[in-house]
C-alpha cells in the first residue's frame, strides 16, 4: 500500500464492470504521516470518488431529480395549493415541503451503502479506516442532499408560489437541514444496508431518529416564512446543531464495528 | 440470603408503594386532587426506563468490546423491559392527562417526543429480527442501541424544555419538586422508584438466564 492512487485506478481498471475512473488527486501516502492528514486525504479522496462516481452513474441522480420533480408535481395537482400564499395556508406550504425533502433524503441516502456492491467494501476496507468512510459518506450525503433540496426548494417555489419572507434565514434552514437529514441517515443506512429487508429499515430506523430535527426544522422555517426577528430562531438553530453534533460523534464512535461485520 | 434479598426487599417496596400510594396523605390541589397520586405509578416508570435503558446501552458497549452471548442477551432483554416501562409510562401518562388537561393526547411535546422515544426502541426490535445470523445480530443491534439511546436522552430531556408544555417541570411550569413534593410524597416516592427498578431488573434477570439456558439447551441438542 504504497500509493492508494495507484491501487483503486488499477482496482476500477481491472473489474470492467465498474466504470473506469481516473482521479486527479495525489494521494501518495507515506505510512509514517501525521494521522490526521491520512485521514483527511483519506476522506478528501473517498469524496472524491463517491462524486466521480455519481457523475459516470448519472442515472441515480437523475432518478433522484426526476423523483422530486414528480412529488412536488403531485403536490401541486392533489392539493391545488397554487394560491396559499394569499389564504394563510403557509403552514401547509411549509408541511408539504419538509415532507417531500424527508422522502427525498431517505431515497437518496438509502443507496450510499447499498449501492456499493461486497468486493467493493471488502477492498475499502484493506485500504481505509472507517472513520474515513463515514465522514466522507456523511460529507458527500449532506453535498447531495444540498443540491437536492435546493432544487427542489426552487421547483417548489415556482410551481406552488412562494410565501418565504426572509429568503436567506430559509436558505439557511434548508442547509442545516440537509447537514441534519444526511448525518442521522448515513449512519443508519450503514446499519440498515446489512440487513435483509433493508428498505422497509431505512424508514423504520429513520424516522424516529429524525422526527426531533423536523420539528425544530418546520419551526425554524415557519419563523423564516413569516419574516420574524432572526433572533427568535436562536435557539432552535443551536438545538439542532447540538443535536448534529452528538449525531456525528457517535457515528464516528460506532462506525468501526459496524464496518467490521 | 445473600443472594436473593434484593428481590425481597423489591417485593416489599412494591406492597408498600402500592398500599401506601393509594391510601396515604396528599396535599389538596386545585385540577390535581387525588391524580396527583400518580407520582407513585407514573413517574417511577419512566425513571425506571432510563435506568433499565442504560443498563441495555452497558451491556451493549461491553458486548462491542467483548463479545460474548451473555452481553448480547443482557443487552436485548433489558432493552425489552425498558420498553415494556416505557408503555406503562406512557399509559399511565394518558390517563392522568386525560383528568388533568383534558384528552388522553392532547399534542403535548413531552407526550410526542415520549411516543418518538418509543418508536426508536421498537425500531430496535424490527432491526433484531431481520437478522438471521447471530453475531452479526448482536453487533449490529449492539450499535443500533447505543445510537437510540443517544437519541432518546435529548428527545425526553432536552427538547420538551424548550417549548411550551403543559407537563410538570417543563416550558416554565414547576416541578412536582418546588411546591408539593412534600415529606409525605417522598416517603412513597423515592420507594417506588427503587422497587419498580428492582422489579424491572428482577425480570432481566429471570428472562436473561432462561434465555441462555435456551441456547446453551440448543447448543447441546
Amino acid at each position: 500500500m504504497n500509493c492508494l492512487k495507484a491501487a483503486v485506478n488499477n482496482h476500477f481498471t481491472i473489474n470492467n464492470k465498474q466504470p473506469k475512473v481516473t482521479f486527479a488527486v495525489n494521494c501518495a501516502l507515506p505510512l509514517q504521516q501525521n494521522n490526521r492528514i491520512v485521514l483527511l486525504k483519506e476522506i478528501l479522496y473517498l469524496i472524491q470518488k463517491d462524486l466521480v462516481l455519481e457523475w459516470r452513474q448519472k442515472y441515480a441522480f437523475n432518478g433522484m431529480l426526476l423523483y422530486v420533480g414528480s412529488t412536488v408535481f403531485v403536490c401541486y395537482l392533489s392539493f391545488g395549493l397554487r394560491s396559499i400564499s394569499g389564504q394563510g395556508l403557509v403552514p401547509v406550504w411549509n408541511a408539504v415541503l419538509w415532507i417531500i425533502l424527508l422522502f427525498t433524503s431517505v431515497n437518496a441516502i438509502a443507496k450510499s451503502f447499498m449501492q456499493e456492491n461486497r468486493g467493493r467494501l471488502l477492498y475499502f476496507y484493506s485500504i481505509v479506516s472507517p472513520q474515513g468512510v463515514i465522514l466522507a459518506k456523511i460529507i458527500y450525503n449532506t453535498l447531495l442532499m444540498l443540491v437536492l433540496a435546493l432544487i427542489c426548494f426552487v421547483f417548489y417555489a415556482v410551481v406552488l408560489g412562494n410565501p418565504v419572507q426572509d429568503v436567506p434565514m430559509f436558505l439557511l434552514t434548508i442547509l442545516l437541514g440537509a447537514v441534519g437529514f444526511s448525518t442521522s441517515l448515513t449512519m443508519i443506512s450503514g446499519i440498515a444496508s446489512k440487513a435483509a429487508n433493508s428498505g422497509t429499515l431505512m424508514a423504520v430506523l429513520g424516522f424516529p431518529v429524525m422526527a426531533p430535527m423536523l420539528l425544530m426544522l418546520i419551526k425554524l422555517s415557519k419563523n423564516a416564512l413569516d419574516g420574524l426577528d432572526r433572533s427568535l430562531s436562536l435557539d432552535e438553530l443551536l438545538t439542532l446543531l447540538a443535536i448534529n453534533m452528538i449525531v456525528v460523534t457517535v457515528s464516528y464512535i460506532l462506525f468501526p464495528y459496524l464496518w467490521r461485520s | 440470603m445473600k443472594n436473593y434479598w434484593w428481590k425481597i426487599l423489591a417485593a416489599l417496596l412494591l406492597v408498600f408503594t402500592v398500599t401506601a400510594g393509594l391510601l396515604t396523605e396528599v396535599p389538596r390541589l386545585a385540577i390535581l386532587n387525588e391524580t396527583i397520586r400518580n407520582l407513585f405509578f407514573h413517574v417511577p416508570m419512566w425513571f425506571g426506563m432510563i435506568i433499565i435503558l442504560l443498563v441495555s446501552v452497558v451491556y451493549s458497549i461491553k458486548y462491542l468490546r467483548n463479545p460474548t452471548i451473555k452481553n448480547d442477551v443482557i443487552a436485548y432483554e433489558s432493552a425489552k423491559v425498558g420498553i415494556l416501562f416505557g408503555v406503562l409510562g406512557i399509559i399511565t401518562g394518558m390517563e392522568w392527562a386525560k383528568f388533568t388537561w383534558g384528552e388522553y393526547w392532547s399534542n403535548d411535546p413531552k407526550q410526542n417526543a415520549a411516543a418518538i422515544g418509543l418508536l426508536l426502541y421498537f425500531a430496535y426490535l424490527v432491526l433484531r429480527s431481520s437478522f438471521a445470523e447471530q453475531q452479526q445480530r448482536a453487533r449490529i443491534s449492539a450499535v443500533y442501541n447505543i445510537f437510540a439511546f443517544f437519541a432518546l436522552i435529548p428527545l425526553l430531556f432536552i427538547l420538551p424544555r424548550l417549548t411550551d408544555s403543559l407537563h410538570p417541570g417543563n416550558g416554565g411550569n414547576p416541578g412536582f419538586n418546588s411546591y408539593d413534593l412534600d415529606n409525605r410524597l417522598r416517603l412513597v416516592f423515592y420507594p417506588a422508584v427503587i422497587g419498580w427498578t428492582l422489579l424491572g431488573v428482577w425480570i432481566v434477570n429471570v428472562k436473561a438466564r432462561l434465555e441462555l439456558l435456551k441456547q446453551r439447551l440448543y447448543e447441546t441438542v
